[in-house]
């Protein structure tokens, strides 16, 4: 956590900001579009790991515990249950052939809540960001090596779906 | 020996036999153990860097290779061209990047005096440069891949390439490949990439890199 934080997530900050910086005294269109894949991943990096630090909370504070209401409802509608919901997101997160994200998202077209991957630090856009995981080997290596499902097993105890909840019934109310 | 096989052996046998015999892709072994490469790469990695992801690579490549010989038709082999990709890819570079390690007891991190290390020259300016821009380009990949050095056979010039995740090196003949995957290094390194790739030229397995490079030079000529 503490160099995933101090680290990774202040580098895409410092990124982020340079390619700004640069982008505001771009001049002109090619200029910006040589920065558009600075802006992206820096852009991207900030984007997940701020929404990542809010989708975890310690099991004191309430994390792994899915409090009945409206997300419950979803994930059971959509998934057929909490628990198949949480398997189908670890085997899509697991599979991402490199560095990536998984996402439950809301779709604002469906209405409904699904399982999506992001690539790299590519920010999740076709969907609303509900929960997301992240896979990046620097996310995990240390603590659980190559054995990724031990990871994706273990996050489950520490996803905040109080957090989760608000966004989705945000997301709801925005679309309805 | 297989393309013989199948001239005098019944197709129904050969087929079988030649299919089953094609897709069994094994891990190679290392010419060194797996702490020669201290301190410069840690035991560690290499130890779960080969027995558990380049294995990981070689079992998906069997497993996609020999659901691709029962596909039905072009849609369900598009359908697994992503697996052997990601797996081949990952065998391919592997299995290059193994070689082109070494221990510095033998030669590791030397580059000896010939045709690769005065092409360096021709083309970089000079050896650090070369290694430099390397790390470069190497460090600045967004996401996992390899850094590369090539071989352009169209411009028959020794140049830095990078690709992505586990895509294998095409345009170029691959010469020297690093691992920038943070597999290779994490554990060790945490997140100070230069770190590595500082370190990792030490037991850069540069008559490897040569053999290579007088054989690619060789072929497009």
């Amino acid at each position: 956590m503490s160099l995933h934080h101090t680290k990774h997530h202040q580098t895409y900050v410092t990124g982020l900001n340079a390619a700004e910086e640069a982008y505001a005294k771009a001049s002109g269109p090619k200029e910006k579009i040589k920065l558009q894949a600075a802006l992206k991943f820096n852009g991207g990096g900030h984007i997940n790991h701020s929404l990542f630090w809010k989708n975890l909370a310690p099991t004191s504070a309430g994390g792994g515990e899915i409090p009945s209401g409206a997300l419950k409802e979803a994930l059971e509608r959509d998934f057929g249950s909490v628990d198949a919901f949480k398997n189908k997101m670890n085997t899509a997160t697991a599979a991402i052939q490199g560095s990536g994200w998984g996402w439950l998202g809301y779709s604002p077209t469906t209405s409904k809540l699904e399982i999506v991957t992001t690539p790299n630090q590519d920010p999740l856009l076709s969907h609303v960001p509900i929960i997301g995981i992240d896979i990046w080997e620097h996310a995990f290596y240390l603590q659980y090596k190559n054995v990724k499902p031990d990871y994706l097993k273990a996050i489950w105890n520490v996803i905040n779906f109080r957090e989760a909840e608000a966004r989705f019934l945000e997301a709801a109310k925005q679309s309805a | 020996m297989f393309s013989i096989a199948r001239t005098v052996v019944r197709p129904r046998l050969v087929n079988s036999f030649t299919r089953a015999a094609a897709s069994i892709h094994t891990l190679p072994g290392l010419d060194y153990s797996y702490d020669a490469l201290e301190p410069h790469i840690s035991g560690e990695i290499m130890s779960l860097h080969h027995t558990k992801h380049h294995q990981t690579y070689v079992t998906g490549l069997n497993a996609a290779e020999e659901a691709y010989a029962k596909a039905s038709g072009p849609k369900e082999k598009i359908k697994l061209q992503a697996a052997l990709k990601f797996n081949g890819g990952g065998h391919i570079n592997h299995s290059l990047f193994w070689k082109n390690l070494a221990p510095t007891s033998a030669g590791g991190g030397e580059i000896p005096s010939g045709a690769l290390k005065e092409a360096l020259e021709r083309d970089f300016g000079s050896v650090d440069a070369f290694k430099n821009k390397m790390n470069t380009a190497t460090a600045a990949i967004q996401g996992s891949g390899w850094g590369w050095l090539g071989y352009s056979p169209t411009t028959s010039k020794l140049e830095i390439v990078t690709t992505p995740n586990q895509d294998p090196l095409l345009s170029h003949v691959p010469i020297i490949g690093i691992d920038i995957w943070e597999h290779a290094f994490y554990l060790q390194y945490k997140n100070v990439k230069p770190d590595y790739l500082k370190a990792i030229w030490n037991v850069i397995n540069f008559r490897e890199a040569e053999a290579r490079f007088l054989e690619a030079a060789k072929q497009s000529a």
